[in-house]
């Protein structure tokens, strides 16, 4: 990928975004300018990252658990029939209900700290990735299941030597669905209970009216899921060629 | 490998209550080659999945009986159009496939045998995906014999590949495949007239034997006995479809 064309276009936005705000006038508590949001920014440094850490913190357990979560839900349903009679339409269903709603319950049940955010991240990321991994397991190419029923196979070879394997580009591509998704559960955790996090510095900064600083947290939330994306990306890339 | 049986199939087929192939008998003999030549769509490739218990789709009335009679769906190893090799799989994984899905450890020297006989250690560590077509039905091949099994069923192994890799391929397979007993579905006069000790066409309603030429598997290309074969092979097929 070309660096320029991104760069260029970062640039691009900075100047639209300072001339609308020269242009207009507007107080810098409404729309603070990139040069004022930047300054906040260097200013709370040390502030942000303390808060960036603990919602990446959130964020990797999060991912991790929905990841395992969804693995073996996905595994379950791939192997048993009744398993996908049961499950499948309370998956289906439990996916229908806003999970934005659930936050202050979570907050309710398990606290301010990190474990409501976590069960958030959880829950927003655990059918994406049940979904693609599952799919992917259950669209092995039927050539291959032909070739090892006259091998003689038992199913659960079958399934850890050519299903599974098969299903890890999809698996990957969950993955990295989770990796956007997880940072928003995190940041809406944050939003409804806590002191710590970029989600709770948003929030107090709003609310003190300090535009600017509410802007650098969420540039640095943006950043931390760009780089999260690229660093799944590159990851899973590596799950399309595994050698088993 | 334990002796090659022949195999007998008789009965019919019909999906949905629709005939697939009328009321036939097949014999494959004994560690010869039998060619099933037909067009698209007559149910030769069912009547191969039907040897090797693979799912048809269609209901199957009637028997499939050895020689000594033992099962035979156990005793095959299939190799079909696709090379079916697992992409993230080196060569030498794919070829011991069979192993690792009976939780057995391959054998090691008929590996190294195989590797040599099909032309693949250079290629032994590679993915499938750095492999041309011909060497992946090589591969293909290699994965077959490692199964050691004494009935081997082909499925239009070859069609996919180039005219002068197709007919390597065929001298390679006769060579290996020697005393086995072998099916091949085909499509190709030419590859019936080449390769087959019987020959059978197959149509919707009947299968008709075609007497080989005299010479021995595989036949020489040019040898004017297989041109032959290969021509009446090729006019009964468009007397079917007119």
């Amino acid at each position: 990928m070309k660096v320029w064309p991104p760069f260029a276009a970062t640039i691009f936005a900075l100047v639209v975004w300072q001339s609308i705000v020269t242009a207009t006038g507007v107080q810098k508590f409404i729309l603070p300018g990139p040069a004022l949001v930047a300054e906040a920014w260097w200013t709370n440094r040390l502030v942000i990252a303390e808060h960036t850490l603990v919602t990446l913190q959130e964020i990797l357990l999060g991912m991790a658990i929905g990841t395992t979560l969804g693995i073996a839900t996905a595994l379950q349903l791939a192997t048993s029939k009744t398993a996908r009679t049961l499950i499948q339409p309370i998956l289906v269903f439990t996916q229908a209900l806003p999970v934005f709603a659930l936050a202050p319950i979570l907050t309710l049940w398990l606290g301010f700290g990190l474990w409501s955010k976590i069960a958030m991240a959880v829950l927003i990321i655990y059918f994406p990735v049940t979904s693609a991994f599952f799919d992917g397991l259950m669209r092995t190419p039927p050539g291959y299941l032909d070739l090892a029923k006259t091998m003689q196979a038992s199913p659960s070879r079958i399934l850890w030597q050519i299903r599974v394997p098969a299903a890890l580009p999809n698996l990957g591509a969950g993955v990295r669905l989770a990796a956007v998704y997880a940072p928003i559960g995190a940041v809406i955790g944050e939003w409804v209970g806590a002191s710590r996090g970029l989600g709770a510095l948003m929030i107090m900064s709003n609310g003190r009216a300090k535009t600017d600083l509410m802007f650098a947290a969420m540039l640095t939330l943006g950043v931390l899921s760009v780089l999260l994306y690229l660093a799944a990306a590159k990851l899973t890339r590596r799950l399309g060629d595994r050698e088993t | 490998m334990s002796m090659a049986p022949g195999i007998t199939l008789k009965g019919s087929a019909t999906i949905e209550g629709r005939q697939l192939f009328a009321p036939l008998s097949l014999t494959l003999d004994a560690g010869r080659w039998t060619c099933l030549l037909g067009g698209s769509g007559v149910g030769k490739t069912t009547v191969l999945r039907l040897l090797a218990d693979l799912p048809t789709g269609a209901a199957f009335d009637g028997t499939i009986a050895a020689t000594d009679e033992l099962p035979v769906a156990e005793r095959i190893a299939y190799m079909a159009q696709s090379d079916l090799l697992l992409p993230w799989a080196s060569v030498e994984k794919n070829i011991t496939l069979g192993a690792r899905l009976r939780g057995q450890t391959g054998d090691a020297a008929r590996l190294e045998h195989l590797l040599d006989r099909c032309g693949l250690q250079d290629h032994r560590h590679k993915k499938p995906t750095e492999l041309s077509g011909g060497q992946r039905q090589r591969v293909a091949l290699a994965r077959t014999l490692m199964e050691d099994k004494p009935i081997i069923l082909l499925d239009e192994p070859f069609s996919a590949l180039d005219a002068q890799t197709r007919a390597a391929m065929q001298d390679l397979a006769v060579e290996l495949l020697e005393g086995r007993t072998v099916m091949m579905v085909t499509h190709d006069p030419g590859e019936a007239a080449r390769l087959g000790h019987a020959i059978h066409v197959m149509t919707a309603t009947q299968l008709q034997a075609v007497t080989p030429p005299q010479s021995s598997v595989p036949r020489a290309v040019e040898a004017l006995d297989t041109l032959t074969c290969q021509s009446a092979l090729l006019k009964l097929l468009m007397e079917q479809v007119a």
